[in-house]
């Protein structure tokens, strides 16, 4: 299995250089490996179905209990099948559709890539492998949805989802740690199995809010739901594939696989049941003001999430049966309607509904593809989505009163959301339309219509998807269930709650314009609200990302120096006075000869005097006087080869600096004496520092000397007798080759300096 | 001596700081110099002084002890010339970069466009 899920990777990586063997039918020839990819995952069915769960498990960093653990049981192989028959078909369209597209190497990169992020999410059971894959859709969907990215628009999208569901991927990886810190363990498996000493932590309701921060920003709950209609900006077979049929549904996913961790709680029942009626109502009311196509379904979409979010919080045996089988049905329907929004938008030039109609002539196969779909979302029998609204009317009516007012309600404005964007552009008269339309190639038409016909088989025979249904079911629950779905269910009150809501459904397409005006007003609280304040707290961040970088990238040298001068020496002085041993230091002035003061002195008056010379040259002799006192202290101290390299190296720097700056001006004074106090200040407390460090240095040892070795072996594995040259060409000839390396770059640079002419008229 | 050496290897130290803090940049090259002397002295003064016993093996002899430390003789003998391949690369740069600019006030020289 871990072949299944990391071998769409390999092909990512190899997909721009397949592509140039194969342009013109690139989309038929991708498409075939997410369909061998569908089968293999068909052929677990039946072991699926019968209990069994699939599971391998692989070591990655056994050090720190990280294992790359993948389970198949029947959530997860009802996400894989649909992302890999999904797949298949949004490939293959999308060879088609983006035909000559100068990107579409990169396009069957990203989405591959994300592909195999995808089926990763959904098959690891160890928390933090879904995270990283959760994350890496989060990525490919950014490059997904800024694909035009020489558009404005779509890269401002890209970047809205990015940051969005990116943000709620930070929240969701310390969900996870927190989750592996409490239970001590990052298999979801093993959590789920003890999940009384998760829920009973005093960290549950952090944990909780935590995992839904990312499910629901990534699934577009209310109120992160704005990035899902801006990444409509993406190419339309990215819109149905990543943000309809699998990747937002990553966050319902991750709800319904730590419901047995997580769910249960009165917490999880109202906060999860809540945001998702509210983003079911709020969405598909906004569905109804939108005239773009996409959008649409867009909003539609995020309707659907919210119910499913909904139905997961109410997390009772009906309500998980309800969610699998809405879900199952919207995968069939919306990724259909996705496509034909493409194709028309592909074949007319244009996708604004008022400029669309008269379609079922030109295009009656997509015709007859969007009819089902939109059919079957408006939830009519004989249709795969009239099983699933059944099922959602009998999860509701045996959980709440208020539920149930909002589930019929939503039901009432996705019907007429459905004749909006599945019938309205093929009925009525033709429209004049900026491309003359007709039926695309069968890459174009093969989804929708494969899709539509999996609608029709599993509403008029709805036994075949039961088993998968059930097994996915039952891995949410946590125990077996079984369910039985049937096209009638006889006279009963969901036919009549359904019969009102075709009846209200009409009555709202029929009516639009007008409810569109009266309930306006509820409008701007609704769509501008949030993405009014992702705007500001963006604007924010921007103001005050400025402000920072202006405070502390400054571009002043000494401001750098400063800052970090001053922090080394409160530091040190800091930890000193707290930790360290005043005792050891003793100043001992008895030793020193009348020539160790001269010299030592000598030094001191140098640095001063180069501290306080007016011109250059005096500061330059003041140097040397330092440079050539260092070198006798060197000669004092059995340092001879050191005391010559220091007179000869002195001598060469003095005449350097003579010959470079001797033409500089004499020194301005450009700092105002309150600086040149504070340089003074720091200055002295990092010296006096290092006066501390040479006293506590030379009055301790902590570890024996390893020079013996050196002194010992000098001669007899050397055969020197000047050890410091040993150690210099022998024992660490290394480091004098790379000593050497930086002289001779050092003089490369010096000459190239030197013989550098810049450009006529540039410097001025 | 080591009391002396401490203080001398402070003022060393206070000193190149402070000139690596000026606006002028050929200042903050004789800082540099300051400190290549500050940091020889220091690893010279941490390991320990002997006086005028040099860390050579004489003539018949297979090894030697008491002598003074080849160590931080060694590599002392790296920095020096490591920072007189600094120092005289700056010095070239510093230069140069007054030629084109015209000021040695690093405040005029924040911008990139000359």
């Amino acid at each position: 299995m871990i072949f299944a899920v990391l071998s769409g990777f390999v092909l990512a990586l190899l997909a721009p250089t397949l592509y140039r063997l194969s342009a013109r039918w690139s989309g038929a020839v991708f498409s075939v490996f997410p369909a061998i990819l569908a089968f293999y995952f068909l052929s677990h069915m039946e072991a699926v179905a019968g209990g069994a769960a699939y599971r391998v498990t692989y070591p990655w960093m056994p050090a720190m209990g990280l294992e790359l653990s993948f389970n198949l049981d029947g959530l997860g192989l009802l996400f894989a099948l649909a992302i890999t028959v999904v797949g298949t078909l949004i490939i293959t369209y999308a060879g088609s559709y983006l035909h000559g597209h100068p990107s579409l190497p990169r396009f069957y990169l990203f989405i591959l890539m994300f592909m195999a992020s995808m089926l990763g999410v959904v098959l690891s059971d160890n928390l933090i492998a879904l995270f990283i894959f959760w994350e890496l859709t989060s990525i490919t969907s950014y490059f997904l949805i800024g694909f035009e990215h020489d558009k404005d628009t779509a890269r401002a999208a890209a970047l809205q989802a990015l940051l969005v569901t990116g943000g709620g991927g930070l929240a969701l990886m310390a969900g996870v740690l927190l989750m592996g810190q409490i239970g001590g363990t990052f298999e979801i498996s093993a959590l789920a199995a003890d999940n009384a000493a998760l829920q009973g932590h005093r960290l549950y309701p952090l944990v909780l809010a935590l995992v839904l921060a990312g499910a629901f920003t990534k699934s577009a709950q209310v109120p992160f739901h704005f990035w899902l209609p801006s990444a409509m900006e993406a190419p339309t077979p990215v819109s149905a594939y990543l943000h309809s049929a699998t990747m937002v549904k990553a966050g319902v996913y991750l709800l319904a696989r730590l419901s047995p961790v997580l769910g249960g709680s009165d917490i999880w029942l109202y906060v999860v049941t809540g945001f998702g009626a509210a983003t079911m109502l709020a969405s598909a009311y906004q569905a109804l003001y939108q005239t773009d196509l996409k959008k649409i379904l867009a909003y539609s979409t995020v309707s659907v999430l919210g119910t499913l979010t909904m139905l997961i919080g109410l997390g009772d045996k009906l309500a998980i049966k309800a969610a699998m089988v809405f879900l199952m049905a919207h995968v069939l329907y919306k990724a259909a309607l996705f496509l034909v929004a493409g194709s028309i938008d592909h074949e007319t030039g244009t996708r604004d509904i008022r400029h669309l109609g008269g379609l079922r002539k030109t295009m009656p196969i997509i015709c007859a593809g969007a009819g089902v779909g939109a059919l079957s979302m408006a939830g009519l029998p004989p249709f795969f989505g009239f099983v699933g609204k059944e099922a959602l009317y009998e999860a509701v009516t045996h959980g709440n009163l208020p539920v149930t007012v909002v589930a019929v309600l939503t039901s009432m404005l996705l019907f007429a959301v459905a004749w909006l964007a599945g019938i309205r552009p093929f009925s009525g008269a033709e429209t004049h339309t900026p491309k003359h339309p007709h039926d695309p190639p069968w890459t174009m038409w093969l989804g929708p219509v494969f899709l539509g016909c999996l609608s029709v088989l599993f509403g008029f025979v709805p036994v075949l998807p039961e088993s998968l249904l059930s097994a996915a079911a039952s891995s949410v629950l946590g125990k077996e269930v079984h369910m039985h779905l049937a096209l009638w269910h006889g006279f009963n009150a969901l036919l009549v709650l359904s019969l009102v809501t075709f009846g209200l459904g009409a009555l709202v397409y029929w009516q639009l314009e007008t409810i569109k005006r009266v309930t306006e007003f509820a409008l701007p609280a609704v769509r501008r609200g949030p993405s009014h304040w992702y705007a500001l707290w963006l604007r924010f961040l921007n103001w005050s990302a400025v402000g920072q970088t202006r405070v502390l990238q400054n571009g002043y040298l000494r401001l750098y120096l400063a800052t970090i001068m001053t922090v080394t020496a409160v530091l040190a002085w800091y930890t000193f006075l707290t930790y360290g041993d005043v005792a050891v230091v003793a100043m001992d002035w008895g030793d020193i000869g009348v020539h160790e003061w001269v010299v030592g002195l000598v030094a001191l008056v140098g640095a001063i005097a180069t501290v306080r010379a007016q011109t250059f040259l005096r500061a330059v002799m003041a140097l040397g006087v330092v440079g050539y006192s260092v070198a006798l202290i060197f000669v004092l101290y059995g340092a001879p080869d050191l005391a010559m390299t220091q007179f000869l190296i002195e001598t060469l720097s003095l005449i350097l600096f003579v010959f470079v700056f001797y033409y500089m001006p004499p020194f301005k004074r450009f700092s105002s004496r309150v600086v040149i106090a504070r340089h003074a200040v720091i200055g002295t407390a990092v010296g006096a520092f290092f006066t501390l460090l040479v006293l506590v240095a030379t009055s301790v040892q902590w570890h024996p000397t390893i020079s013996t070795y050196f002194s010992e072996n000098s001669y007899l594995m050397g055969q020197g007798r000047n050890i410091v040259n040993v150690i210099l060409v022998d024992f660490r000839g290394f480091d004098t080759l790379g000593e050497i390396t930086v002289l001779a770059v050092a003089g490369i640079g010096v000459y190239s300096l030197i013989r550098l002419r810049l450009g006529k008229g540039r410097g001025s | 001596m080591e009391a002396l050496l401490a203080i001398v290897i402070g003022v060393l130290y206070a000193s190149g700081v402070y000139m690596l803090m000026r606006r002028s940049i050929v200042k903050l090259i004789i800082g540099l110099a300051l400190l290549a002397h500050g940091a020889s002295l220091l690893v010279f003064t941490a390991a320990g002084l002997t006086r005028a016993v040099p860390p050579v093996i004489p003539y018949g002899e297979k090894a030697v002890t008491a002598v003074a430390d080849p160590l931080p003789q060694a590599l002392i003998l790296t920095a020096i010339v490591i920072s007189f391949g600094v120092q005289a690369f700056a010095m070239v740069l510093a230069y140069r970069a007054y030629q084109t600019v015209g000021t040695d006030d690093l405040d005029d020289m924040k911008a990139t466009d000359t």
